[in-house]
């Protein structure tokens, strides 16, 4: 298990390096002068001469990619080109309203996803199991601003129950705090739900099939028991894997949402960066959400053992 | 070599075409939902010049942020813009990107799922940048080229297409790992059948089913992203009208003309859902044993 776990652990090393190479491959495979890409239509030649020397681009290319990793490893992305602030520093100052409405929009996806799929396999071929895949169909279909709109126009413009937008830290007060985190966890939540619901429905499918079921049923187990202690734990590892797998919806979907609700995170700096071409800000972006995404991954291989035990490596 | 009779009857199958339009219906509804509504998008992106549409360019100051009414019937946007022609010719832009991509997409990962699983050192090289490159969000990856392009519809497709390759190639090569192991494919190597003919003939017709039901998820997934591109500023350019950019133009007036936002994202929402259902429905009644587990 323990030598498993340092090879897993190994693994993310070259994933993580394709990921930084690409993300610095980018910037020269692009036709053309990628400082004047960056500056934009409207530069003089100074702008270019500027952002040339603060890219270090007139220096060979090895020598900029060994810098480049060099100073990534000590946690250094750069300088943003349209601020003059470190990325790192542009990055702490976004990431908390992020990591809370992926945090909430995990925790209600999961709330809301896995009774539906559990319900829609142990009714299936009934109404409600058509009602939870006619939802998982429809969720996964309507991108994640049309649903927005619609929410702000029901909650926010017709009954004005809910601010239209907006982020309001913690500390300001629970109510002001979670009335302006409601609508874009829901929105986000029902994409993944949707995605999620339908994962835990084949999942539960292929194990109430199974011959121990019949026999916990047989015995006279009630249906809670026989649904959740039996079933739901072996149908457990497709299902955490879809989660991890949804992380990646999630992120883009983050990127939306905060840009439909004004949410000042890194989604509306990831914004703010393309309408500046500050490229060095994307670059950090994208390295930063990938290493999430790899640890999420490599957290769910892990848990695989904690899971089934029959999973042995 | 193929002793096999193909075109013998299989006792208790039904023939799939007899039995009239409603008995299609009733056995796959699904695709036939899906097939009915992609054929009127379709419908309105071709003919979108002949559908009462007025130039989606044509700018009418006085006209500025007016209702849906009869003379205009999805309302004009802030620059008195014809909401209904930009929505039927934004169709064109969806389409055509959702389906470029499914194309392109799916012919390189096919290309290198193929030589993957055929090839044990290149499939570790291979495997390790798409397994990289697929740790990269698909939009994210998107932004960054187009952060460095110019604002076209073909950059728009290409940097769709990087991100979904990783996942084709990916799906392929599972599929040719499999095939490698089945009986006939060592036949055709016990008996010297050339490799580029083994590939051509045995392996990639039978990847073709995964990989056709995986296009149309692609057609889909590539218009929500061209949209989520054009909605955050970073995709078609603004001349050209698609559904992302009329709800990126509306979003700052969708307090007061919500209207702008509506339209456009209700075609969107449809189309996807309409390809959606077709690749659930072909799914399900190519692979009967998947549809269970779906």
């Amino acid at each position: 298990m323990f030598a498993y776990m340092v090879r897993r652990i190994l693994a993310t090393i070259p994933v993580m390096a394709v990921v930084a190479v690409f993300v610095f491959g980018l910037l020269y495979l692009s036709p053309g002068d990628p400082a004047a890409i960056i500056a934009g239509d409207t530069a003089t030649p100074a702008d270019i001469a500027r952002i040339h020397a603060q890219l270090g681009l007139d220096r060979p290319l090895y020598v900029q990619f060994a810098d480049w990793v060099w100073r990534l490893l000590h946690g250094d992305l750069g300088i943003s080109i349209f601020t003059n602030l470190p990325v790192m520093h542009l990055i702490g100052q976004r990431v908390e309203p992020t990591i809370v409405l992926s945090i909430s929009t995990l925790i209600l996806t999961v709330i809301i996803a896995i009774p539906m799929g559990v319900v829609a396999a142990w009714k299936a071929g009934t109404w409600i199991d058509r009602g939870v895949m006619i939802f998982a169909v429809m969720g996964f279909s309507t991108p994640v601003f049309v649903v927005a709109y619609i929410l702000i126009f029901v909650f926010a413009i017709a009954t004005n129950l809910l601010p239209v937008q907006g982020y309001v830290e913690p500390s300001r007060g629970l109510w002001p705090f979670l009335s302006h985190l409601i609508m874009p966890t829901v929105e986000l939540s029902l994409a993944l739900a949707a995605l999620i619901a339908r994962i835990t429905r084949a999942s539960m499918l292929d194990v109430l099939a199974q011959d121990y079921i019949r026999t916990a049923q047989a015995k006279g187990l009630s249906n809670e028991k026989v649904l959740v202690g039996h079933a739901l734990k072996n149908a457990a590892v497709p299902i955490v894997t879809i989660i991890g797998i949804s992380v990646a919806l999630l992120i883009s979907g983050v990127v939306v949402t905060e840009t439909v609700f004004a949410i000042p995170g890194l989604g509306r700096l990831t914004v703010d960066a393309i309408l500046r071409r500050d490229y060095p800000i994307i670059q950090g972006i994208i390295l930063i959400f990938s290493g999430i995404y790899v640890l999420i991954n490599l957290l769910v291989d892990l848990s695989y053992t904690l899971l089934d035990p029959r999973i042995r490596y | 070599m193929a002793i096999v009779q193909t075109d013998m009857p299989i006792a208790g199958v039904p023939p799939v075409a007899r039995g009239g339009m409603w008995r299609t219906i009733k056995r796959h509804p699904t695709i036939v939902a899906g097939a009915v509504l992609l054929l009127i998008m379709v419908f309105l992106a071709v003919f979108a010049p002949y559908l009462g549409t007025v130039d989606p360019q044509a700018l009418s100051p006085i006209n500025r942020l007016k209702w849906p009414s009869a003379a205009h019937w999805f309302g004009t946007d802030m620059l008195g813009r014809d909401v209904y022609s930009r929505t039927i010719y934004g169709a064109r832009v969806s389409l055509a990107v959702g389906l470029s991509v499914a194309i392109f997409s799916t012919a390189f990962g096919l290309l290198i799922g193929v030589v993957a699983g055929f090839s044990r050192w290149v499939d570790a090289i291979l495997m390790r940048i798409m397994d990289g490159l697929m740790s990269i969000p698909a939009v994210l990856i998107a932004i960054a080229l187009m952060a460095l392009t110019r604002a076209s519809m073909k950059n728009v497709i290409f940097a769709i297409t990087v991100g979904e390759v990783p996942r084709v190639s990916r799906l392929v090569r599972g599929v040719v790992l499999g095939l490698r192991e089945q009986p006939f494919v060592e036949a055709a190597f016990a008996s010297g059948t050339g490799m580029i003919r083994i590939l051509w003939r045995h392996i990639v017709p039978n990847t073709l089913t995964p990989v056709l039901v995986n296009g149309t998820f692609i057609c889909a997934s590539a218009m929500i992203t061209e949209a989520i591109l054009s909605f955050l500023g970073a995709g078609t350019p603004p001349q050209i009208p698609s559904w992302g950019n009329i709800m990126a133009e509306g979003r700052v007036l969708f307090q007061v003309a919500y209207y702008i936002v509506l339209f456009p994202g209700v075609f969107l929402s449809v189309t996807v859902l309409a390809i959606n259902l077709l690749g659930d429905g072909v799914r399900d009644a190519l692979d009967p044993r998947l549809s269970r587990r779906m």
